[in-house]
């Protein structure tokens, strides 16, 4: 939250009052993440109910692999993202450090593999619009599912790097001393925000790269 | 308390950047009030272009590409710039702190941030008037905005996606401030019933708002990339645009009336001097309104093509959503019942907004009904309903409000003879632009239609002519409400012996709002002597 | 086509919902006069009565009445809910074709209306049809949605693009009615306008014998030989595709699971891109017809298939 914690603001009578506002506020923001992917997921299931066959096929085309490790790699940062909470709580300047750079690296691990995933579907003509080259039955439809593939995932990534920018700056703020004890309430909203984008994935990855693998 | 205070918010700071960097709930306030107030000027500038096309049945004064460019620009600068923000950001930001006893909203740059958002979209879009316009009517129906027109739909629906953020962040904003920073004594049911609709209005923003963002994000990246989502061709289904649009603009048009309804209750109450009779079903009939709104959006869509049985649902919680609104009128109603009832403009305002809404309301049936929506769908009957609803209600509410409201915003009295005469005025115009409108769609009229058969010429002349009307009565306002500002008499902290906390600071009010934090001890609307006591 | 100009209230009714959708009509109009009548007259006893005659008046207060809460939730929740049940009962009037009828095909595009008769006359923005005859109509767009509209018939359907919509009327009286496009569509929109053409259905069949043509059928057939389509559609199902024999309206079993009713715009998709739903047993082997025949032939091509029935028994289920 961009409040300057520690600070009581003086729309608020004490610190307990900002403190369960700034987490309402949050809840409220998440909430609105939810009906925001929510469209996405309700325009998804239409398009899947009405075309299975082309979801089947291009689900497929996805690395099953690559999504696996990229799943186990959010799982890790949620862990390293909590106990980077509950070390701001603790006081613990170092362990909270350490916990929010493997935050970090792992998100970056994830965005990494993301990109090559990408440039896989790219030279494999799967990215829809002008690079669509694809052979193969039924494009219209491939194409439609790759579409989705690409705006679910895209959002999810985007979301990732907003993430990672503000774990960047909860890093300069503990190297400059703060965030540690009472002031820890930045470090657990991120937190929030983290584990909800990690819970997207969760659902993501089945619906995009499992669907085809049932049969 | 009751003289003009030195230091109110108006003249602790000056400069121009002493406002555009301001925290100040009451100061974000006055910058929604002027910038809102001249996209109403916009926007009611393209609707005169409209009504005077429409005086005749042939498209002589402008070309057909022309006007459809005005009715778009009409609709996308009165919804998104216009109505939906109108009372929450101009009244809302002012008053919900001052009502609660709160010094400021919970996130004030968040606020801030709000406006800026909010100038940012509406900017965009109205650029788009000078630089080529854009066709495809405020509702962005695919595959037509997402393939076929050639206008500049890009940037008006990332001004629609820009400012829906805006709309977001104020109802969150709401949402925290009502339920965390109340003062004590400040129980729910002693609140006012402003903030009620204020408190249902934010929950449709948060939760109806994203969804539309994603179905304007999915039209652009269709019409950037060339790429079918909705476009058949695709395989994609112009009707699945449809269902998200309208899952967050029926809800919308509940962002716009109930707060509107919740500037009523104020007004009614206070002019009759009376507690609003039957305040929990008052209360209550905003959330129910707000929850069975999200359910409704499909009664968009009779003669769509969607199922019948789709058609059958969305049609009897339509007419379920009725039944709160009635009770609503209904309540007002009784509250006048025995009560000490003046004429001042206020009072004029929110009468006409009973009278006004209990005709939107009920013509509304009429379009729940499917065997004669499918008559009326997508004629001027429709266009004369949901001006009903969004001018003769949600308009009338906000200018209702902004005469209660006035002395405490600015610290100033307006001529009530001028003000009264102008309320007088509005409500003639009104009537007689968009009563012909009812008996056009019953005949057969359709919406968006630039030429018409001629056998429909002499309503549209009376419309046309109450256009006129209606234009002058808004101009009136302007003209006393900014004399006001300079000659206007000194009000004091409660010119109009109402209650709520907004009434015992000073007019206008201090920085911070209140010196200690008021300890709140009875309910509202405690006009009875010996009604002090809790409920 | 009523053509004064002076002041017109009410629309002409000619056809034989009309005056089932009016009788509703004004039913609300009336349940809308009296609780108007009802508010307003309230209102305006209310603040003559109780206008405020001294500065210091000061009312007592009245909580409210749980029994007029229940009143005036009870009678609006019973009027809604019968007023529901009606126009729900003329909904499905007004939009479920009768089983016989004549069967018309209209096509919209941006900014005509192209109208196929039964025997396969063709028409730009007029419709000629016999008075007392239920006419069903089968509408697609080439383009954006278009709605189909007469006033005078109480008859709307929005013409989507990518389907098929059916909308029905019985014309009860002899003239020229507006037909209008009432979703907007595009720069011409309020000119996608034409007439509906109401003859007795002697003259009608006259008109129809003035003009030549070719019903949709045969001319369907012909495009199905000339494409090539029977190398594989054969009538034996020895064919490399299924056969089409009273495929329409049946239930096909698709790949993979599923079934599908066979109607006309499972048959268009089938056309455009056959890949997207198999029929069971076969390989995906047929190449698309885009491009190569827009929605009046597709309609062609349908009406068609849709004349192959099954020579004897069973007979082909309708949806």
């Amino acid at each position: 939250m961009p409040e300057p914690h520690g600070a009581l603001a003086q729309q608020f009578e004490d610190l307990e009052q900002q403190h369960e506002s700034a987490t309402l506020g949050m809840w409220l923001f998440l909430i609105t993440e939810i009906m925001f992917f929510g469209g996405l997921f309700a325009a998804y299931a239409v398009y899947r109910s009405t075309h299975p066959e082309a979801w089947h096929n291009g689900s497929r085309h996805l690395d099953v692999v690559m999504g696996g490790i990229n799943t186990a790699v959010l799982i890790s940062s949620s862990l390293t993202m909590a106990l980077a909470v509950r070390a701001a709580q603790l006081s613990k300047k170092t362990a909270l450090l350490a916990n929010l750079a493997l935050t970090i690296a792992f998100g970056a691990v994830f965005l990494g593999i993301k990109a090559i995933e990408y440039h896989h579907k790219l030279e494999a003509g799967l990215v829809p619009g002008r690079f669509f080259t694809y052979v193969g039955p039924d494009l219209d439809h491939l194409q439609l599912f790759f579409l989705f593939y690409f705006i679910m995932t895209g959002m999810h990534a985007f979301h990732m790097v907003v993430g990672l920018v503000v774990l960047a700056v909860l890093v300069v703020m503990t190297l400059k001393g703060r965030l540690l004890g009472d002031f820890y309430k930045p470090v657990e909203l991120t937190g929030l925000y983290w584990h909800f984008v990690d819970v997207v994935w969760i659902f993501l990855f089945p619906l995009l790269y499992l669907i085809g693998r049932h049969g | 308390m009751s003289t003009h205070s030195a230091a109110s918010y108006l003249n602790a700071s000056h400069g121009i950047a002493s406002w555009l960097f301001t925290r100040d709930h009451k100061r974000i306030a006055l910058l929604y009030l002027i910038s809102l107030s001249l996209f109403f000027a916009l926007g009611g500038m393209f609707a005169g272009a409209i009504r005077l096309e429409l005086l005749t049945p042939k498209g002589n004064l402008m070309s057909d590409a022309t006007y459809n460019k005005m009715f778009t620009l009409h609709g996308v600068v009165m919804i998104f710039f216009f109505l939906i923000p109108s009372v929450p950001a101009v009244l809302g930001n002012f008053l919900v702190p001052l009502m609660i006893g709160a010094r400021d909203l919970a996130f004030p740059k968040l606020n801030l941030l709000s406006w800026y958002l909010y100038m940012a979209g509406a900017l965009l879009a109205v650029t788009v008037a000078v630089t080529g316009g854009v066709d495809t009517g405020w509702t962005f129906y695919t595959p037509y905005s997402s393939t076929y027109s050639n206008t500049n739909v890009m940037a008006t629906a990332a001004g629609a996606f820009i400012a829906g953020f805006s709309s977001i962040l104020t109802g969150l904003n709401f949402i925290v401030t009502i339920h965390k920073m109340r003062a004590p004594g400040l129980t729910w049911f002693r609140l006012p019933l402003f903030i009620w609709a204020h408190y249902a209005t934010a929950l449709i923003q948060v939760l109806a708002t994203p969804v539309v963002a994603i179905a304007l994000l999915l039209v652009m990246l269709e019409r950037g990339f060339g790429v079918g989502i909705f476009d058949p061709k695709l395989g994609g289904d112009p009707l699945l645009f449809q269902h998200l649009f309208w899952f967050y603009s029926h809800p919308a048009v509940y962002i716009m009336i109930l707060p509107s309804m919740g500037v009523v209750s104020e007004i009614i109450a206070a002019f009759s001097r009376k507690r609003i009779f039957g305040y929990d079903f008052v209360a209550f009939s905003s959330l129910a309104i707000a929850l069975l709104g999200f359910l409704v959006w499909g009664h968009h869509m009779f003669v769509s093509g969607q199922s019948m049985y789709a058609g059958l649902v969305f049609s009897v919680l339509s007419f379920l959503v009725a039944v709160p609104s009635a009770v609503k009128v209904f309540n007002w109603t009784a509250t006048l019942y025995r009560g000490s009832i003046s004429f001042d403009a206020p009072m004029l305002y929110a009468l006409g907004f009973i009278g006004l809404f209990t005709i939107g309301g009920l013509t509304g049936l009429f379009l729940a009904t499917l065997g004669v929506d499918v008559h009326v769908h997508d004629t001027y009957f429709v266009v004369a309903h949901f001006h009903y609803i969004m001018v003769g209600g949600a308009l009338f509410g906000y200018l209702g409000g902004l005469h209660y409201w006035w002395p405490k915003l600015t610290g100033r009295l307006y001529p009530h003879t001028w003000a009264r005469l102008a309320a007088a005025i509005i409500f003639l115009g009104f009537n007689l632009t968009f009563f012909p409108q009812f008996l056009l769609g019953y005949l057969g009229m359709p919406r968006r239609y630039h030429v018409y058969p001629e056998e429909f010429q002499v309503l549209n002349v009376f419309s046309t002519a109450g256009a006129s009307v209606l234009g002058i009565g808004y101009l009136m306002p302007l003209i006393y409400l900014l004399w006001s500002l300079r000659s206007g008499a000194k009000a004091d902290s409660n010119p109009w012996n109402a209650k709520g906390l907004e009434w015992q600071v000073s007019s206008p009010p201090p920085v911070h709002n209140f010196d200690q934090v008021p300890t709140v001890t009875e309910e509202a609307y405690a006009y009875a002597p010996a009604d002090k006591g809790g409920s | 086509m009523d053509t004064e100009t002076g002041l017109q209230l009410f629309p002409e009714r000619a056809s034989s919902v009309a005056g089932d959708v009016d009788a509703l009509f004004y039913f609300l109009v009336a349940v809308s006069v009296f609780f108007v009548l009802l508010i307003f007259g309230l209102i305006a006893y209310f603040v003559w009565r109780y206008r405020r005659r001294s500065p210091s008046d000061a009312p007592a207060a009245i909580h409210g009445h749980l029994g007029l809460e229940l009143l005036w939730t009870g009678v609006p929740l019973v009027l809604a809910m019968f007023i529901f049940g009606w126009g729900a009962k003329l909904y499905f009037e007004v939009f479920r074709p009768p089983k016989e009828g004549l069967d018309f095909y209209v096509v919209g595009k941006q900014w005509m209306w192209k109208v196929q008769h039964p025997t396969g006359q063709r028409e730009i923005n007029e419709m000629h049809v016999p008075r007392g005859i239920p006419v069903k109509v089968t509408m697609t767009s080439e383009d954006v949605i278009h709605s189909f509209f007469v006033p005078a018939f109480r008859v709307k359907r929005d013409v989507v693009p990518g389907r098929f919509v059916t909308a029905w009327f019985m014309a009860t009286k002899v003239g020229e009615y507006h037909l209008f496009c009432s979703q907007y569509c595009g720069t011409a929109h309020s000119q996608m306008t034409g007439k509906i053409v109401v003859l007795e259905p002697a003259d009608y069949s006259a008109w129809l014998s003035g003009r030549s043509a070719e019903p949709p059928a045969v001319a369907g057939k012909k495009l199905f030989d000339k494409l090539g389509c029977a190398t594989c559609h054969q009538q034996d199902a020895s064919g490399r595709g299924p056969s089409l024999l009273g495929v329409f309206g049946s239930k096909v079993q698709l790949q993979g699971g599923g079934k599908v009713v066979a109607d006309e715009t499972y048959l268009r998709e089938s056309v455009l891109s056959p890949q997207a739903k198999l029929v069971a047993g076969y390989e995906g082997i047929m190449p698309t017809f885009t491009g190569q025949v827009d929605e009046e032939k597709l309609l062609d091509l349908i009406a068609y298939i849709r004349s192959l029935a099954l020579p004897p028994a069973p007979a082909p289920r309708q949806p």
